[in-house]
């Protein structure tokens, strides 16, 4: 059937900032339907809140709304383009249930507005379980047992039935949000009473657990004439238990015979049917009891989801792509296969390779959480990576991981928890198996090299015995390495082994004692290096025209590199925290300027949720590691004329120094440079000579040395290891014992891994700044003022472009220094600098000669694709010839806000600090700060009061500042509340305060007021370790009510600001492409 | 144990040997399904070929009693990356090494099957051989040259079974397994006699579980001696070899044509085409696999289909009462055909899969209805 000629504008929503349970995967989804709908002749409108998107650049969509992604704010923008339909299916969990409540509101029907790709109840019957349980039934497949509560006394009456363990599912969360197993009746009660409190219908599942049976996942296509195809089918290692984004899962399923599949396979089409998703994508999961093969259904997803772009990437079908066609009229076998180039996608695609994801976690960071895995969703990331077989697959991924392992090596210290170092001590591995840890791959080999029995590993983990059996052979064969002895000794023939096994040159070197590099050179000596295979959806069976390539040794490479002047773009590998969609979008941004100035570009990346690992992004694409070996293994097939490692974050600029050496042309600011600006005492020579302050500081290898430090600079310090991202294990310490205690506990210093002792400014305003240098000429991108003050990591602050209080001359004299470091730094390409400012001085705090996280926000805020013209500063052209020469000035004003994932990380604190905690980013734009501001705070996901009750507690040193706010509160007509030293001081200054007590003052005490609704927003401010612990329970009690809070002076003033604004003005929507219309494009 | 695989065009693979250790010599094929190695090893429409999987880890899941296509593998070599270490599956019995090596079948493995199905995929499928004798390829190739190709040889006589038999086997169930469904005295049932010409006995469970009767005939058995049995309806199995070879079985069915509803599949479906006036020829590497998009010209719908044939039905059909029903969306061949005056069809690829998709089940429901129209 041919396109649909009905409608013309399409609304797509996105699914806003990056959250755990909801990533990048949907940008890439987004992405490709934008594009896809966007060449099919249709207007396309989007809504995104979410600046570091691919889908937000304005090539992407005819009207662009940088907006929050909330039922109002998309109502608004219906009335106000009136697109024909609404494609709900792009944006996650947040697109569908927003597109469902613009539904309910009854805009679509108003505005004659008809959502395609799924309707709203399709979404119905695929969300609410009790709809969902009964499509099943009608159709014969089995769903686990399970019965519904709206309340506590109903959630215990279904368990009576159900039994223990029990799966508690709040309905219409993400990622399982607040979801949980109860082992036993204590738990469950608490668990009960927070899911209810999660769900937004207040309904939950409680249902059967299906503890130790198999998981898989199916997904799905239908088109409008009802053809249906499996695109592809995932195993999960874990067994049922733990969250499927949690899971290590392995594409195509291993243990299935045909005979069972195909059950699946039909079930999976039945399903489809039934639930009536017309057209696109749908991901289903199964659970498989492994004694008898009885099959359960577990639940359905009518949208493009983290798998459905994992088995795009897994299979070179790309799903979101496809799904857009669909929806708007295209059958399956009408569409091409873009890498065949002469089948049509009506098929299934067949691997010939595994496909391995693992999850990236950081529990280091919320040390507080014990690091289990649930049913609730706690990854911030995932690695994917290709091999012929299963072992190459996974070592290949272990390594991908960056967390410091190069593959499923011995005496991996994963967070202190088990060093598997005694080998006496089998019966604590056996415990520690019992619990799904997140670490469990390495608890599992460490079993196995203790002599732990395959069946007996299986009958505590209920993983696989397939799975199990592969990591056995990679742990024998580890034996057999050891026993060589050394490299001499290690065959041609066993080293060739290893390397098939997946095992990295620097796991072989720790396990004979040698150097990566004789590893390395002893393999290339013999000719054992990998060959490329291309990713082709059918087995080899047809050409593959696109170049999608992974690494194994085998004897035929396909990779074919051309002869074209071309330029590698080393990616940012897994997402997390400190690390995430922000550097994607740089490498993306890279790549398409590289094409325009025609160069043929190369990708190399293994983050399958990313836009980079598309293979329509870049001409080559290579999805692999990014380590030293992998990536000289690349330059050495396609010798590249130049390598960008300035915009993937930390993981390529690691590789920039040793890839240098071994004669890979590094373009753009030079590694030594780079290293003069990362090491300590290289960077404080760069700042003497060109006069400019920062911080006073010092470099200590041992406790007495930090203590000297420390004492000559005066506390508070700020203290951190070196080289660490994100403000890892950065803390603030007010005196000697806590140093004391940071040495000693935080981190091991020693001459290697020295720590650094900053001193700390105190209420400093700090500020960011991006710029671009072709090497003569230095443009200012943006200057950022922090709303919080020093001391909260900058990805965790919120900032405003331009500044808002400080003043010019001040600005003016940051950019003269940022002029002066780019110069003197020779940079090529871009440059983030963080200043603090006090008292009028202006100190230096940090200068990173690379893409900032902050470069997709400023390319907003200021209409000029700022990644894009560095990468074309870097491959030789200069300011001059690209048309930016000056700062552009605006008249709007951005803001940007983080979004934390506190809420699924249980007794987490949710104060900030100089270690970074936050997932993604919203950008608020508008014509005036407190407008701008107040978008930015709906856009997180906050509502926010228009009237109600706000608490107040702030410390002793805010007492001034809480007056002040409480009067402008007052002035809007809040009502206030104040435990007793903050209401005394707001009632001396005549303010009419309600009284309540703290917890320790018994009851009715804030806590219980919090969780009876009786507060609308909580400002509270707080020091010293005693009275952080006894304000916990508050803070916490307001993020699971999900109250507005703030727990800076700043982010309150700020908030005020908001306040006033929503009281006095309403918020004017306008997209991208409004706020530059008169602006000419540069580039 | 090392291992070579030698190609009649000259190219060899170094691998090992696993199942039954010695040499074997036959057509290679590739094979794209990534589940299903059991049914593809015990169908005999492989007979005289070796194939190769293109999914590199195989007998993940052993080899168990139920999945079997015929008695025995009749392949004549299985050519995979990765042998599993272990079978992990309640259904398994047996290890697919103990399994080949119970049956006399030589397994290779560890080589570069991606660069082995590229090449055959570029070149063609070929003769080869498969040695333990590493040490003269050359002489290898020049056996693997001079063994005869597919194009003219009528593998069918050994396969198909020497005496008549009735099937009384239904459909498998994951809790029941196969079930047993006796037709005798049903007036509901139909009866209808199968050419055995290498059937798979999901062919036969499919027509039993669809209301058939079925008796399975020798390939040989003339027209005559089955039109005496008064069948309601007559199946063209499946089967290795080339189709105009059979010319026994082209001639029997041409004497059917007209008299009886007839339904054939695969190989069947070939020698009713030619039957009917029609032409073969050898595809360069066939379709061998469970993905296979097939297009339902009647009702513009695509079933994703299991196939497995080196040879197909020329679009041009040399009788004007036969139209194309069907065709593959990759290649546009040939998938299916109809007698416009007669009831008499048949397709390319697998309705029965095992392995692979069922879309096309229906078909069986169809060629049931096919015989109740024409009582």
């Amino acid at each position: 059937m041919p396109k649909r000629t009905d409608i013309e504008k399409i609304l797509i929503i996105g699914a806003g900032p990056i959250i755990i349970g909801q990533a990048c995967e949907f940008d890439y989804s987004g992405t490709q339907a934008c594009k896809a709908l966007k060449e099919e002749g249709y207007h396309v409108i989007l809504v995104n809140s979410n600046p570091a998107t691919i889908m937000t650049d304005t090539d992407f969509a005819h009207r662009t709304y940088v907006e929050p992604v909330t039922p109002e704010i998309v109502a608004q923008i219906i009335e106000k383009e009136k697109p024909d339909a609404l494609l709900p299916t792009m944006g996650g969990q947040t697109g569908l249930n927003t597109a469902l409540t613009v539904a309910e509101m009854g805009v679509l029907a108003e505005h004659n507005v008809e959502m395609i790709g799924a309707n709203a109840n399709t979404i119905h019957k695929a969300e609410d379980r009790q709809q969902f349980n009964e499509a099943m039934e009608r159709i014969g497949l089995q769903v686990a047992p399970s019965g519904y509560a709206e309340s506590v006394e109903q959630a215990w009456e279904i368990v009576k039935k159900t039994g223990f363990p029990s799966i508690i599912r709040p309905s219409f969360t993400l990622g399982g949000s607040g979801g949980g197993i109860a082992y036993s009746e204590a738990d469950f009660e608490r668990m009960v009473n927070w899911a209810l409190s999660a769900s937004p219908t207040h309904r939950i599942l409680i249902e059967k657990s299906l503890l130790g049976w198999k998981e898989y996942e199916l997904e799905v296509m239908r088109d409008i004439k009802d053809n249906v195809v499996i695109v592809c089918s995932i195993e999960n290692f874990d067994p049922m238990g733990i969250h499927t984004g949690d899971s290590i899962t392995v594409a195509p399923a291993q243990t299935l015979t045909d005979k069972e599949y195909q059950i699946m396979r039909n079930a999976a089409i039945d399903i489809i049917r039934e639930i009536g998703v017309e057209t696109g994508g749908s991901n289903i999961q199964f659970s498989i009891n492994p004694r008898n093969g009885e099959m359960v259904v577990i639940e359905m997803n009518p949208r493009v989801s983290r798998s459905s772009a994992l088995a795009s990437k897994a299979t070179g079908f790309p799903i979101a792509k496809i799904a857009a066609k669909l929806a708007v009229g295209y059958t399956l076998d009408e569409i091409r296969n873009d890498i065949t180039q002469v089948t049509p996608v009506s098929f299934e695609p067949t691997l010939d390779y595994c496909v391995v994801k693992i999850p990236r976690f950081t529990f280091e960071k919320f040390f507080k959480t014990p690091p289990l895995l649930t049913t609730q969703m706690k990854s911030v990331g995932e690695v994917m990576s290709i091999g012929r077989t299963f072992k190459e697959a996974l070592q290949k991924s272990l390594r991908s991981l960056e967390i410091g392992i190069s593959g499923l090596e011995e005496n991996f210290k994963s967070g202190g928890e088990l060093l598997h170092e005694s080998e006496s001590d089998l019966n604590r591995l056996r415990e520690m198996l019992k619990l799904p840890h997140w670490d469990r791959l390495w608890h599992i080999a460490a079993g196995l090299r203790r002599g732990l029995s395959v069946e007996e590993i299986h009958k505590i983990t209920a993983v696989d015995p397939w799975f199990l059996f592969n990591i056995k052979e990679i742990i024998d064969f580890e034996k057999e390495i050891i026993q060589t002895g050394s490299l001499d000794k290690l065959s041609d023939a066993d080293l060739r082994k290893a390397k098939q096994m997946g095992y990295s040159d620097q796991f072989l070197a720790r396990l004979l004692n040698c150097k990566e590099t004789e590893v390395n050179s002893r393999r290339q000596s013999v000719g054992i290096i990998p060959v490329f295979k291309r990713v082709d959806t059918c087995g080899a069976e047809f050409e593959a025209h696109t170049p999608y390539l992974y690494s194994t040794y085998e004897e035929e490479c396909e990779s074919n590199p051309s002869d074209k002047k071309k330029i590698m773009i080393l990616g940012g590998g897994p997402n997390r925290i400190g690390q995430g969609i922000e550097f994607d979008y740089c490498c993306v941004h890279a790549s398409f300027a590289l094409r325009e100035e025609g160069f043929e570009t190369i990708m190399v990346n293994c983050n399958p949720e990313t836009v980079s690992t598309d293979y329509d992004t870049s001409d080559r694409l290579y999805f692999e590691p990014l380590t030293y070996e992998d990536v000289l293994h690349i330059v050495q097939k396609e010798k590249p004329d130049g390598v960008i490692v300035q915009f993937g974050g930390q993981t390529p600029l690691r590789l920039a120094i040793a890839l240098e050496r071994a004669g890979v042309p590094i373009i753009g600011t030079k590694p030594d440079d780079i290293d003069r600006a990362e090491d300590r005492k290289r960077f404080k020579e760069v700042l003497e000579k060109l006069d400019i302050r920062q911080p006073q500081n010092g470099t200590a290898t041992s406790l007495e040395e930090a203590r000297t430090i420390a004492r000559e600079i005066g506390y508070p310090v700020m203290v951190r290891p070196s080289y660490v991202l994100g403000g890892r294990a950065m803390e603030i310490v007010y005196n000697q014992d806590r140093l004391d205690l940071y040495m000693d506990f935080a981190v091991n210093a020693s001459p290697e891994h020295p720590v650094l002792i900053d001193d700390f400014l105190d209420n400093a305003t700090e500020l960011d700044v991006d710029a671009i240098s072709d090497g003569h000429q230095v443009v200012i991108g943006g200057v950022m003022e922090h709303i919080e003050e020093a001391g909260v990591h900058s990805g965790d602050s919120a900032c405003s472009l331009p500044p808002f209080t400080i003043p010019l001359a001040i600005t003016d004299e940051i950019k003269e220094q940022t002029r002066k470091l780019a110069r003197e730094l020779n940079v090529i390409g871009l440059l983030n600098i963080q200043f603090a400012v006090r008292d009028g001085e202006i100190f230096v705090l940090e200068v990173n000669p690379r893409a900032s996280r902050t470069i997709p926000f400023v390319s907003k805020a200021i209409g000029i694709p700022l990644a894009k013209l560095a990468a074309k500063v870097m491959a030789g052209n200069t300011l001059d010839t690209l048309g930016f020469t000056e700062e552009r000035e605006i008249t709007h004003i951005a803001v940007k806000e983080s979004v934390f994932p506190f809420i699924k990380f249980s007794d987490v604190d949710i104060l900030l600090g100089p270690e970074m905690k936050s997932t993604g980013e919203v950008m608020g734009l508008d014509t005036s700060f407190g407008r701008a501001f107040a978008k930015s705070q709906i856009a997180t996901g906050i509502k926010l009061p228009p009237k109600g009750t706000v608490f107040i507690s702030v410390k002793e040193g805010d007492k001034s500042a809480a007056g002040k706010i409480g009067k402008s509160l007052a002035e809007l007509g809040y009502q206030l509340m104040a435990t007793q030293g903050t209401g005394d001081y707001l009632r001396d200054l005549g303010l009419e305060v309600a009284h309540i007590n703290k917890v320790k003052e018994g009851s009715p005490h804030i806590v219980e007021t919090l969780e009876a609704g009786k507060v609308d927003f909580m400002i509270n401010t707080t020091f010293g370790e005693q009275a952080v612990k006894d304000s916990f329970s508050m803070r916490r009690a307001s993020l699971t009510q999900n109250l507005p809070y703030c727990t800076t002076i700043p982010g309150a003033f700020a908030l005020v600001d908001a306040l006033h604004s929503l009281k006095t003005s309403s918020l004017s929507l306008s997209p991208l492409q409004e706020y530059w219309k008169n602006e000419i494009q540069t580039a | 144990m090392e291992g070579i695989l030698a190609l009649a065009d000259g190219k060899t693979f170094r691998g090992t040997l696993f199942g039954a250790i010695g040499e074997a010599e036959g057509e290679v094929v590739f094979n794209t399904s990534m589940s299903g190695y059991q049914e593809v090893l015990t169908d005999p429409s492989y007979c005289g070929q070796m194939v190769v999987m293109t999914y590199p880890l195989i007998g993940n899941y052993g080899v168990n009693p139920e999945d079997f296509e015929s008695d025995r593998p009749y392949l004549s070599a299985f050519i995979i990356k990765e042998l599993s270490g272990i079978p992990s599956s309640w259904r398994s019995r047996e290890t697919l090494d103990e399994f080949l090596k119970k049956h006399n079948v030589v397994g290779f493995q560890g080589i570069d099957t991606r660069a082995l199905t590229r090449h055959i995929r570029d070149q063609g499928a070929q003769q080869a051989i498969i040695s333990h004798d590493l040490s003269n390829p050359k002489s290898l190739i020049e056996r693997a040259e001079k063994s005869p190709s597919m194009e003219g040889k009528d593998l069918v006589q050994q396969v198909t079974c020497k005496e008549p038999y009735e099937w009384n086997e239904g459909d498998w169930d994951l809790h029941t397994g196969y079930s047993q469904i006796s037709h005798n005295g049903h007036k509901e049932s139909f009866f209808v006699v199968a050419y055995d010409f290498g059937i798979k006995r999901n062919i036969l469970r499919r027509l039993t579980q669809t209301g058939c009767k079925v008796k399975v005939v020798p390939a040989t058995t003339p027209a005559s001696a089955v039109l005496e049995m008064k069948p309601d309806g007559v199946f063209l199995s499946n089967g290795p070899g080339d189709p105009a070879a059979v010319s026994y079985a082209i001639q029997n069915v041409r004497d059917l044509v007209g008299k009886v509803p007839i339904f054939g599949i695969c190989l069947g479906h070939q020698i009713l085409n030619l039957a009917l006036g029609g032409k073969t020829y050898k595809l360069r590497f066939g379709h061998h696999g469970g993905n296979q998009p097939v297009m339902d010209l009647d009702r513009r719908k695509v079933e994703i289909t299991s196939q497995n044939h080196g040879f197909a039905v020329d679009d041009k059909t040399g009788n004007d009462d036969v139209e194309i029903t069907c065709i593959n969306l990759n290649d546009q061949t040939v998938e299916g055909i109809r007698h416009k005056k007669h009831p008499v069809s048949s397709v390319q690829y697998h309705p029965e899969a095992s392995p692979g998709p069922q879309d096309s089940s229906y078909l069986f429901q169809e060629f049931v209805n096919l015989m109740k129209g024409n009582r």
